[in-house]
């Protein structure tokens, strides 16, 4: 290809030139806005250079809200492109772009910030802990996130989206059948906010092995913070094999290797091998961190201690270590054979068990509690049942015989969708809601909340469940349309609809963010909710240094014990506390490693080589660098704590 | 009110999927295989309804019960750590469940990766099924005939298709005659289907692979071994020989309507059946030693 076709508009169509005029505008409208209030400076000191993990939390959450609706704009096109057959408002390419980008907008951009947000938000205040074990890998980790993010949405106006799924699987995603540079931008944009997940993974299970606030023992942990170690554990195992297969990738594309070609010896199984191995285990990288907050909400809405605590937890890592060993129920159909089918449909619903025991708990917390009928808990109670009904669907599946007949279908499509959306999605909502006052010191409307909620579960049901009978009909997943013949029309009509009010719903919850903005009264107090754990044993929103002195913990939930049996939290005197310093490296390394990937994508030699020394002259800096963090004197954590009326000074 | 709008929605669309089975193409098998899947996946939801009831009784009874609004403005929640006997049995039963819904799994996947049962004492009829960008090609070496995007075949008789790919990944399937499978470039996957009523199916490839997926189909058509016989004939006396310059141009990505052709690709462009080891791992390496063997 010449030199700027290679950067040609890909689909060029009215709706891709409007983006681009879009961003253009919205990008002069930032820029112009930022100069006009003088708030660059402002930027620059408190967002960009921070290595305060509740800042870069809150970062995490605005990066997955934008992506939820770039993701959702994507499945809003698919819906309508299926709502009737012989639909022309998209051409198979242009379909085949946007069901991929939807699938890794929503796991890699969405749905993996958003659990990043909660950790980096929840667990360093849940274990009494000033921050996390490295906050400047903390700021690198979210930059390199937002670099692979931002790299991957230019992808639709510069060269072309990925088409080959969001699986990738070769041979297609090839260079032989997958020609334009889309998949280039799904391997390094993937590989970029990986390495920055692994490093979360690392940092997280360092925090909260290390940093746990005295008397915290492991089995007095509060459950998000057990739910996101086993996630992080899980991590660290899992993204290795991602970074590696994505190289491979990479290279099969850029430097004509033969790891995954269907000629020269290339094994394009391999790919879907590794794919899954890190795949699977991602799904319970995304569900246990919400599970842990389901637990959060039903317990503080039940006003109950959590039921089982211990089979909480051992479930928990239960599913951990069945979670790597499931992967080939992805291809029951590669034809491995009757006996790995079995042993691999046996492990696979193996794991219908531990999160049985976890529902029965949840349902078990509420027993005998008294049950307040919030917007988080509304969440969590929706979840119940429609996860179960995701969950049963997902036993189905794992027998492999009958997969024979669902694999590839809309069954399946269905069966996620009624995990993810209101196993992980329902979770961050609540989780928003809930946490919301943590962060900003006000709270979010409950009547509009409750409408977002409504809107959302029975869109959900509408947009969803159809799936299920199409699927039993034949309709397989990822065709861009369908003849009339078929009889999927009317079906795929009422999931258009459930897909618009879900549209709906996401558009109440902003619009609630910005009536609450604007309306709330502030200064909530220290508990709005009256909750159980550390987390709101201080201030709202939280002062930069979390807990004025250290608490100390006596039991699995010592807020409530504090405050129901007199446990003493706070013990002595305030004391000078040690803080890291701010550094503008890790937004820097971010701005290098998306430049690098832009030229590895486009195959660029030169500008990437300069960019990749680029990063290693941010490296070699840090390592001579002479920064041993500052210390907040007594006299400015007292003031700090009597602006907040003086609760614990 | 609404929490019970919600929940009766849910099972009145329970109630839609379950009645909504009887048409539905998978739960509509013509052939022993597909029948035993079919079988499998009504046992699956039956037993998996029973859980999701379960489950829902218990949620509403527990928001009737213990709503805030509905309990005394003293009244303090119990602290209850658990309870060994009622963990003892959330833990048990879905063993229980999971443990039955296992050894129905095992047993069919045996039976579904063999020739179906009651047909085990007749040679199956072989044909191989592959694909190229987005075409179906069907090879039947015994009665050297080939045919693109259509299959005929003989009722009450085992049939063994032999499934790969000039291009993409794609998976060979035919709903009402049983569950799909994978068509891989560098390697032979096999499936045994039968089909025991007469008529005409659709049958597709279920594996995204590229622009042209949605119309990578192609129609079954099952008759009597007597109509089968004569179609084959019909063939050899009309059709035009496949020549390996011809296929060649049939490869090219896009898409063809019906075409029959006598001979096979099979003598000019082999199936990659030596590769790598597939289903019948033993075969495949004893071949490949006897092989080596014959070049030594």
């Amino acid at each position: 290809m010449e030199f700027f076709e290679r950067f040609a508009v890909p689909n060029p169509n009215p709706a891709i030139y409007a983006s681009m005029v879009a961003i253009v505008v919205v990008s002069l409208a930032i820029i112009f806005g930022l100069t006009y209030f003088k708030k660059w400076g402002y930027l620059w000191r408190e967002w960009l250079t921070t290595v305060d993990h509740k800042k870069i939390g809150m970062m995490y959450l605005i990066s997955a809200i934008l992506m939820l609706f770039r993701g959702g704009v994507d499945a809003l096109m698919l819906r309508a492109q299926l709502a009737v057959p012989d639909n022309k408002l998209l051409d198979p390419q242009h379909y085949n772009e946007v069901f991929s980008t939807h699938g890794i907008i929503m796991i890699i951009f969405m749905a993996m910030p958003f659990i990043f947000a909660f950790m980096n938000l929840v667990v360093p205040l849940q274990i009494g802990a000033r921050d996390v074990a490295f906050p400047r890998l903390n700021a690198i980790s979210f930059w390199l996130f937002a670099a692979g993010a931002m790299l991957f949405n230019i992808s639709f106006v510069i060269g072309g989206s990925p088409d080959a799924g969001w699986t990738s699987y070769f041979p297609l995603a090839g260079t032989e059948f997958s020609e334009s540079v889309g998949t280039n931008y799904y391997m390094i944009a993937i590989q970029i906010s990986g390495i920055g997940s692994l490093m979360t993974g690392i940092n997280m299970i360092t925090t909260i092995l290390k940093m746990r606030a005295p008397g915290m023992t492991l089995m007095k942990m509060p459950m998000f913070t057990w739910a996101s170690f086993m996630a992080c554990v899980i991590i660290i195992f899992a993204f290795p094999v991602l970074t590696i297969a994505l190289l491979m990738g990479t290279t099969d594309r850029l430097f004509a290797t033969n790891f995954f070609t269907s000629t020269n010896g290339g094994m394009d199984m391999l790919w879907a091998n590794f794919f899954w191995v890190w795949g699977h285990p991602e799904v319970y990288i995304l569900i246990l961190p919400a599970f842990g907050i389901y637990s959060e909400v039903i317990s503080t809405f039940s006003g109950r201690n959590l039921y089982g605590y211990k089979s909480m937890v051992g479930s928990m890592v239960i599913i951990s270590l069945l979670s790597f060993l499931v992967w080939t129920h992805h291809f029951f159909t590669m034809g491995q054979g009757a006996l790995t089918n079995s042993i691999f449909s046996i492990s696979t619903m193996a794991i219908a068990v531990p999160t049985g025991v976890k529902i029965f708990n949840w349902l078990l917390t509420m027993w005998k509690g008294k049950i307040r009928f919030t917007v988080p808990m509304l969440y969590s109670i929706g979840f119940i049942p429609l996860f179960t009904v995701g969950g049963v669907t997902g036993v189905m599946l794992a027998m492999s015989a009958a997969d024979y007949q669902y694999h590839n279908t809309m069954f399946l499509v269905a069966h996620f969708h009624n995990t993810i959306i209101p196993g992980v999605v329902f979770a961050m909502l609540a989780g928003l809601t809930y946490y919301w006052p943590k962060m900003f010191g006000f709270m979010l409307n409950e009547r509009i909340g409750k409408w977002g909620f409504w809107f959302l579960s029975i869109g959900f049901v509408l947009a969803f469940f159809p799936m299920y009978i199409t699927g039993l009909n034949g309709q397989a997943r990822r065709m861009y349309t369908y003849s009339e013949a078929t009889g999927f029309g009317t079906l795929n009509f009422v999931a258009f609809i459930g897909a618009g009010l879900m549209a709906i719903s996401f558009c109440i919850i902003v619009f609630n963010i910005i009536y609450s903005f604007k309306n709330s009264p502030r200064n909530v107090g220290e508990d709005p909710w009256n909750a159980r754990t550390l987390e709101w044993a201080t201030h709202n929103p939280v002062p930069e240094y979390n807990f004025a002195r250290t608490p100390h913990v006596a039991s699995s939930e010592a807020f409530w014990d504090a405050k129901k049996r007199g446990h003493e939290l706070f013990k002595g005197e305030i004391e000078e506390i040690h803080m890291p310093n701010n550094s503008g490296v890790p937004f820097i390394m971010g701005v290098i490693f998306f430049i690098a990937g832009f030229s590895f994508v486009f195959a660029l030699w030169v500008p990437a080589v300069v960019a990749l020394i680029g990063i290693f002259a941010c490296m070699v800096l840090r390592s001579f660098e002479k920064d041993d963090g500052r210390h907040i004197s007594v006299e400015e954590i007292k003031a700090t704590e009597s602006t907040y009326g003086g609760a614990h000074s | 009110m609404k929490l019970k709008g919600a929940l009766l929605l849910l099972l009145s669309m329970l109630v839609v999927f379950l009645s909504g089975c009887e048409p539905l193409l998978v739960l509509d098998p013509k052939g022993p295989q597909a029948e035993r899947q079919a079988h499998d996946i009504m046992i699956s939801i039956w037993i998996m309804a029973f859980i999701v009831i379960v489950v829902l009784v218990l949620l509403v009874y527990m928001l009737v019960k213990y709503r805030a609004s509905k309990l005394p403005e003293d009244y303090e929640p119990p602290h209850i750590e658990g309870n060994p006997i009622l963990e003892g049995i959330l833990i048990g039963v879905p063993i229980i469940i999971v443990a039955f819904l296992s050894i129905v799994t095992v047993k069919s996947n045996y039976i579904v990766e063999n020739i179906p049962e009651g047909y085990e004492d007749q040679e199956p009829l072989v044909i191989y099924a592959s694909t190229s960008n987005w075409k179906w090609h069907f090879s039947y070496p015994e009665q050297e005939i080939e045919t693109v995007n259509y299959l005929y075949i003989p009722t009450n008789r085992p049939i063994e298709f032999k499934l790969y790919s000039f291009g993409p990944i794609t998976s060979f399937w035919i709903p009402q005659l049983g569950g799909q499978k994978y068509a891989m470039a560098d390697m032979v996957t096999t499936l045994h289907l039968a089909a025991e009523t007469p008529g005409e199916y659709t049958g597709r490839n279920a594996n995204f692979n590229g622009k042209g997926f949605a119309e990578n189909t192609f129609t079954v058509t099952a008759m009597t071994q007597t109509e089968f016989d004569e179609w084959v004939d019909e063939v050899h006396e009309t059709a035009e020989p496949l020549t390996e310059d011809e296929f060649n141009q049939l490869l090219e990505p896009g898409h063809l309507g019906r075409m029959t052709f006598t001979g096979t690709h099979l003598d000019f462009s082999p199936a990659p059946e030596h590769e790598h080891t597939a289903d019948d791992e033993m075969d495949a390496e004893h071949e490949m030693h006897s092989e080596h063997a014959a070049h030594e």
